[in-house]
C-alpha cells in the first residue's frame, strides 16, 4: 500500500489544475494518475485555437494550453504515473490502479479528486438503420487519426451532430481536402458556440441542416452514403423528406457524456441531467473527501472554464485535508425552475461563509430573456441576455450576504422569464 | 451599408451591427469589448483567421505535430497557406514556439509548432 | 497437397464439425470466405441454447436440439466459453396461447425435454418480477441456457487448429468439380483439392451443394433485427422470455446475453440479398413495440448497439445433416436455422460419426485434446490475480479498452490465437474491446495500432471486419 494525502484521477485539464491548486494550499503528497502515455488529456488532440481565451488571455492550441500546466506540474512537488487506469475506489478511499510499470497499485489516499473527463456518445444510442460499414466513426475518433496519428478517416464526410467537435471537425476536415456535404442536427438549433459555426462552417460554405437527421446508412464494407431526413417535433422523420448523401465517412458529434463509471462503482449519487456526481459548492462529491471537477462533473464548453472548476476542487480538497474546511454545515439545494435543465453546484453549504458562483445551461433558445436568481422569494438579480442558449453554460452570482441570511429550509432557484 | 455578423474572436459570439460604406466603416454596434470592434472593422475591410494545422514529423513518437498561424491571415489565403504547411517535414525534437514557416504565402505570418516531441 | 475434408463455412456449425473432426488421423481444412470465423449467422443471433420443446417430434432438429442443449454446458467448460443455464419461459397472454403452452408442452415431452412446467401467474411474477401484468401463464423450461455463439465458434475453431487443422480466411468457393477420388475446389485462395467436403455454408449451403451437384436444397435467408441494450438494465430479466411462436419463428426475446446486457429480438423476415445484413426503421420499431409486451420497462433508450443477423432457413425447415445423395462427396450440414446453436455440439458429433463410416481407416490421435486454453479474462481477475499477471507480462497491465477493462496483453493473445484475430472486430468479438458504451471511440484508434503492429503492416490496411472495410483510407500528408 502507498499513502498519498491526495489522489487526483486524471491528468487532463482539471487534473492539472486540481493538482496544482492543492499544493499551493498546503498539501504535501499528491499524485495524479493517467491513464494515457502523456498529460494533457483530450486537449492534445484539440489542436485548433481558441483555449485560454478568458485563463490566460491569449489564444492558444489545446497542447499549447496543457503545455502550460504540464510544465507548472513538472515543476511542483506532484508526482505523476502514466499508464495507469484506476480500477476502483473503496469505501476507505484505497484507490486500485493497473500500471504496465508499476503492477497492481493500492494507494491510500486521504482525499480524492475525480477528473476522467467525458466521452462521445456513440451511433448504438441513436436509432439508425442500414448496414455497419466502417467510416462512421465519432468526431473525436476521427480528431484524434487526423491531428495525432496522421491519418484521413475520409474523403466526403457528413457530419451528424452540431456539437462543438463535429463543427471543429468539419473545418479541420476541410481543410485536409477533404469535402464535407452537410452537418445533419436532430434538434432545431445547434449544440455548438455560435463563432464555430461562423468560423468553421460559415468560412467553407458548409450547409447546416437543423432538424435533420441520419435515418440510414448505406454499403456493405465500406460506407457508401447515407439517407438524411427532416424530423417532425417529436424528433421522428418525415416521410417523404428522405436525401441520399454519397459519402465515405459519417462523423457522429452526438453528445458528450460524463465518464463516471469508477464514481457509479464507488456509490457516489448522480444527477440525472448532467451525469455527473452532485456536488457542493466546493465541488465535493455526497462522499466526504472524494470531490470532482471538469467534464466529468459536467460537460464544459470552455476549458478555461474546466481550469477554475477544477481550482475549486483542489482547494475544496486541501482544505478538507488540511482540516480548513467550514465548521458547520447546512446543505439545501440549488433548484432548476423553468428553462434551466440544472445547475451545478447541485446543493451548497449556507454556512460556507463564501460568495457562490452557480453554473447553469438552459433547456432552448431564448432572446433577450432573463436569467433570474431568487431565493426565498426574492429576486437576487435578473441580468437580461440578449441570447441564451443550451451550447452556451452560464454562471449567476449567489453573493455572501444573500447566502447569509438563508436557513436549512431555504429555496434558491435560478429559472428564465421570457420576453 | 449595414451587416449584421457573429464575432469570433472569443467564444462569447456577440451579435455585432456594421454600418459601412465601401471599406469605410461609419459605426459599430452590439459588440461587448474592444476586440468584437477590431473585428467588425477588420471583416468589413480584410476578413482574417487563425489556421491550424499538422506537418509531418521523422523521429517523434507521433508522425506529426501540430501548428498554427502565429497570428490571424487573410480569410482568402487559407488554402494558399494550408499547401505551403502541407510542403513542411520537420525533424524531432521540436517544441511548442518553433518556426516552421516564416512569413508563410508574404502574409507576415509565421506558422508555429504547438506542441512538444521529445522524439522516440 | 489434397485434404482428407475442406470444410466450407467457419461458423459455429463449421468450427463445431472443424474440432470434432480434428480428433482424426486426418488432413482437415477449416475453408471461410470472411476475414475471420463467426461472420454469418453465427456472430449476430439470439445466443439461446433452447430446451428443445419447439421442434417437430421425431425430427431431426428435434433430436440434435435436445442432445446439443444437454452437452452445451460441458462442451463449453471444456473450451472455456461462458455458459448460463438460466432456462427459458413462454409467455402466455391469452387462453388460446395458454392452449399453445401445453401443446408446446406435450411436444417437448415427446422430444425428451427434461423437467419442463407449466407455471401459474403467481410464480411466473415470483420468478421474473418485471414481467407484463398481462402475462396469464408461462412454460418453463429449466434446460435450457445462454451462451455467446461467436465466442463458442471462436473456441471450436481455436481447439480445432491446436489440433492440427488448418483454417484458410478469405477463401470464397467459386466452384467445385468432382473428380474420380477427389473434389477440386476453386476458391479466392486458388486451388483446393479434398477427397470430402462438408458444407457448413449457412445462407450459401444451397449454393455450395449445388456446386457440388446437389441441387436438392433451398435455403432463404431470414433477417433479424436486435438490439443490445447496456449492462445497467442486463438484469431485467432473468431467464430467456420468448412470446408464443408462430409459422415464421419464437418471436421476439428478452434474453441476457453471458456478458450481462439485455438483448431484444428478432424480426423475422425472408430476404432476397443473402448478404442484407441493414436494419430499417420499421423492423427496430417493431422489436420495441414487441418486447415491451412482455417486459415493459425495457427501452431502446439504454441500446448500445442494433444488429441485423440472417439466418439460413431451410423450405423444408429442417437439418439437413447427412451424406448428399447426389454426391458422395459431399456431406450436407445445411439449413441449420435456429436451433443450431443449441444443436450445434450435437451435429458436430454427427458428422464425425458420418466421417468415420466413410473413411473406414481412420483413426483417433492419441494427442487430441477437445479443450482450449484458458484465455485471460483481466476484468473476470481478483487483484491478487491481476497483480500476478502484470509481474509476469506488464502488457496486462496496460488498459486498452476503458468500458470493458480489456488489456493489451488481452488484444495480442487475441491476435496471436490460433485462427486469431485479423481485424478491429476479430479483436472485438475476443476480448470485448470496444463492445462497451463507448462502442471503441476511445479504444479503436489504440486496437487498429496494435494490429497493424503485430500483423507487420500500415494502418491503413487495417479493417474493421476485412474486405474494404478499411478504418482509414490513407496518411494526410
Amino acid at each position: 500500500m502507498i499513502n498519498y494525502d491526495l489522489v487526483v484521477i486524471g491528468g487532463g485539464p482539471a487534473g492539472m489544475a486540481a493538482a496544482l491548486k492543492a499544493e499551493e494550499c498546503g498539501v504535501k503528497k499528491i499524485v495524479i494518475l493517467e491513464r494515457a502515455e502523456s498529460l494533457g488529456g483530450i486537449l492534445e488532440q484539440c489542436i485548433h485555437t481558441g483555449f485560454g481565451l478568458d485563463y490566460f488571455g491569449e489564444e492558444l492550441s489545446g497542447p499549447e494550453y496543457a503545455d502550460r500546466f504540464i510544465q507548472l506540474v513538472k515543476k511542483s512537488t506532484v508526482d505523476v504515473k502514466l499508464n495507469t487506469m484506476v480500477l476502483s475506489i473503496d469505501d476507505n478511499k484505497v484507490v486500485t490502479a493497473a500500471s504496465s510499470d508499476e503492477g497492481l497499485l493500492k494507494i491510500q489516499a486521504k482525499a480524492i479528486v475525480l477528473a476522467m473527463g467525458c466521452r462521445e456518445r456513440p451511433r448504438g444510442a441513436l436509432q439508425m438503420a442500414g448496414t455497419r460499414p466502417s467510416g462512421i466513426m465519432t468526431a473525436g475518433t476521427a480528431q484524434r487519426y487526423v491531428n495525432i496519428e496522421g491519418y484521413m478517416p475520409g474523403k466526403k464526410v457528413v457530419i451528424l451532430g452540431s456539437g462543438d467537435i463535429g463543427l471543429i471537425m468539419a473545418r479541420r476536415m476541410t481543410l485536409e481536402g477533404a469535402e464535407v456535404k452537410v452537418v445533419c442536427e436532430i434538434m432545431p438549433f445547434s449544440g455548438g458556440l455560435t463563432r464555430n459555426i461562423v468560423q468553421c462552417l460559415n468560412d467553407y460554405n458548409i450547409p447546416l441542416k437543423l432538424s435533420t437527421t441520419v435515418v440510414a446508412t448505406h454499403g456493405k464494407e465500406r460506407l457508401e452514403g447515407v439517407t438524411i431526413a427532416k424530423v417532425d417535433d417529436k424528433m421522428q422523420p418525415i416521410p417523404g423528406t428522405e436525401e441520399y448523401i454519397d459519402c465515405d465517412l459519417l462523423l457522429l458529434s452526438v453528445g458528450l457524456i460524463p465518464e463516471n463509471e469508477l464514481t457509479k462503482q464507488a456509490n457516489i449519487p448522480l444527477d440525472r441531467v448532467t451525469k455527473g456526481a452532485v456536488v457542493n459548492e466546493m465541488r465535493e462529491t455526497e462522499k466526504d473527501g472524494i470531490f470532482a471537477c471538469g467534464n466529468v462533473l459536467q460537460v464544459h464548453d470552455l476549458v478555461d472554464f474546466v481550469t477554475r472548476e477544477a481550482q475549486l476542487a483542489g482547494e475544496g480538497a486541501a482544505k478538507y485535508i488540511l482540516g480548513e474546511g467550514p465548521k458547520e454545515k447546512v446543505y439545501i439545494n440549488t433548484t432548476p425552475g423553468h428553462g434551466v435543465r440544472y445547475i451545478v453546484p447541485q446543493r451548497i453549504n449556507i454556512k460556507s461563509g463564501e460568495d457562490i458562483k452557480l453554473y447553469l445551461r438552459v433547456g432552448a433558445i431564448y432572446k433577450n430573456a432573463r436569467l433570474v436568481v431568487e431565493a426565498d422569494g426574492k429576486i437576487v438579480s435578473n441580468k437580461k441576455h440578449i441570447k441564451l442558449a443550451p451550447g452556451e453554460m452560464e454562471d449567476v452570482l449567489l453573493p455572501k450576504d444573500v447566502i447569509d441570511g438563508l436557513n436549512q429550509d431555504s429555496k434558491v432557484s435560478v429559472y428564465v422569464e421570457e420576453a | 451599408m449595414k451587416k449584421d455578423m457573429i464575432c469570433v474572436t472569443c467564444p462569447r459570439g456577440c451579435n455585432i451591427t456594421v454600418e459601412y460604406e465601401g471599406t469605410n466603416v461609419i459605426s459599430v454596434t452590439g459588440n461587448t469589448c474592444p476586440r468584437g470592434e477590431k473585428y467588425a472593422r477588420t471583416e468589413i475591410v480584410n476578413p482574417e483567421r487563425n489556421i491550424h494545422s499538422t506537418v509531418k514529423l521523422i523521429g517523434g513518437k507521433n508522425p506529426v505535430v501540430p501548428c498554427k498561424t502565429s497570428s490571424p491571415i487573410p480569410k482568402g489565403k487559407i488554402f494558399d497557406v494550408m499547401k505551403e504547411i502541407d510542403k513542411v517535414t520537420v525533424k524531432a525534437p521540436v517544441k511548442i514556439g518553433d518556426v516552421f514557416i516564416k512569413d508563410v504565402c508574404g502574409t507576415g505570418v509565421d506558422i508555429v509548432c504547438t506542441n512538444n516531441d521529445s522524439g522516440k | 497437397m489434397t485434404y482428407d475434408i475442406a470444410i466450407i463455412g467457419a461458423g459455429v456449425t463449421g468450427a463445431m464439425t472443424a474440432r470434432a473432426v480434428s480428433k482424426f488421423n486426418l488432413k482437415v481444412a477449416l475453408l471461410e470466405k470472411a476475414n475471420d470465423v463467426a461472420m454469418g449467422s453465427s456472430k449476430a443471433n439470439s445466443g439461446i441454447v433452447h430446451a428443445g420443446f419447439d421442434a417437430e417430434p421425431g425430427s431431426l432438429m428435434a433430436e440434435m436440439n435436445v442432445k446439443g442443449c444437454s452437452m452445451m454446458k460441458e462442451t463449453c467448460e471444456k473450451l472455456h466459453v461462458p455458459y448460463k443455464n438460466n432456462g427459458s419461459l413462454v409467455i402466455a397472454f391469452s387462453d388460446e396461447e395458454v392452449d399453445h403452452l401445453n401443446e408446446l408442452y406435450e411436444r417437448g415431452v415427446k422430444n425428451g425435454v427434461p423437467d419442463m412446467r407449466i407455471i401459474s401467474k403467481k410464480e411466473l411474477k415470483e420468478m421474473e418480477p418485471n414481467i407484463s401484468d398481462a402475462a396469464m401463464a408461462a412454460l418453463y423450461a429449466p434446460t435450457a441456457g445462454i451462451v455467446c455463439p461467436y465466442e463458442l465458434t471462436i473456441a471450436a475453431a481455436e481447439c480445432a487448429v491446436t489440433n492440427g487443422v488448418e483454417f484458410i480466411r478469405n477463401c470464397e468457393v467459386k466452384g467445385i468439380s468432382t473428380g474420380k477420388d477427389e473434389l477440386t475446389l476453386d476458391t479466392t485462395q486458388g486451388e483446393i483439392k479434398a477427397k470430402y467436403i462438408i458444407n457448413a455454408a449457412g445462407v450459401y449451403a444451397d449454393e455450395i451443394a449445388k456446386m457440388a451437384g446437389d441441387d436438392t436444397i433451398k435455403i432463404v435467408a431470414r433477417r433479424g433485427e436486435y438490439f443490445l441494450l447496456d449492462r445497467s438494465v442486463g438484469n431485467t430479466v432473468n431467464h430467456t422470455i420468448f412470446q408464443c411462436p408462430t409459422k415464421m419463428g419464437k418471436g421476439i426475446l428478452v434474453a441476457q446475453t453471458v456478458d450481462g446486457n439485455l438483448l431484444l429480438g428478432p424480426t423475422s423476415e425472408d430476404v432476397d440479398d443473402k448478404s442484407d445484413l441493414g436494419t430499417t426503421w420499421e423492423g427496430l420499431n417493431k422489436v420495441k413495440s414487441i418486447a415491451t409486451k412482455s417486459v415493459p420497462q425495457v427501452s431502446a433508450r439504454d441500446a448500445i448497439t442494433s444488429f441485423t443477423g440472417l439466418r439460413a432457413h431451410s423450405l423444408a425447415h429442417e437439418f439437413i445433416v447427412e451424406q448428399s445423395k447426389k454426391n458422395p462427396r459431399l456431406i450436407n450440414a445445411a439449413g441449420i436455422e435456429s436451433p443450431g446453436l443449441s444443436s450445434a455440439p450435437a451435429i458436430a458429433q454427427r458428422i464425425a460419426g458420418i466421417v468415420e463410416k466413410l473413411i473406414p481407416d481412420v483413426q483417433v490421435k492419441s494427442d487430441y485434446d477437445d479443450s482450449r486454453k484458458e484465455p485471460v479474462r483481466f476484468r473476470h481477475m481478483t487483484d491478487e490475480q491481476r497483480a500476478e499477471l502484470i509481474k509476469k507480462n506488464p502488457a496486462y497491465g496496460r488498459i486498452i479498452c476503458r468500458c470493458e477493462t480489456v488489456t493489451e496483453g488481452e488484444i495480442l493473445d487475441a491476435i496471436h490465437a490460433p485462427a486469431g484475430a485479423r481485424d478491429v472486430d476479430g479483436v472485438k468479438r475476443r476480448t470485448r474491446a470496444g463492445m462497451g458504451r463507448c462502442q471503441g471511440g476511445f479504444c479503436g484508434t489504440k486496437v487498429v495500432s496494435i494490429l497493424a503492429k503485430e500483423l507487420g503492416v500500415d494502418i491503413d490496411e487495417i479493417t474493421k471486419f476485412g474486405g474494404n472495410s478499411k478504418i482509414v483510407i490513407g496518411k494526410t500528408k
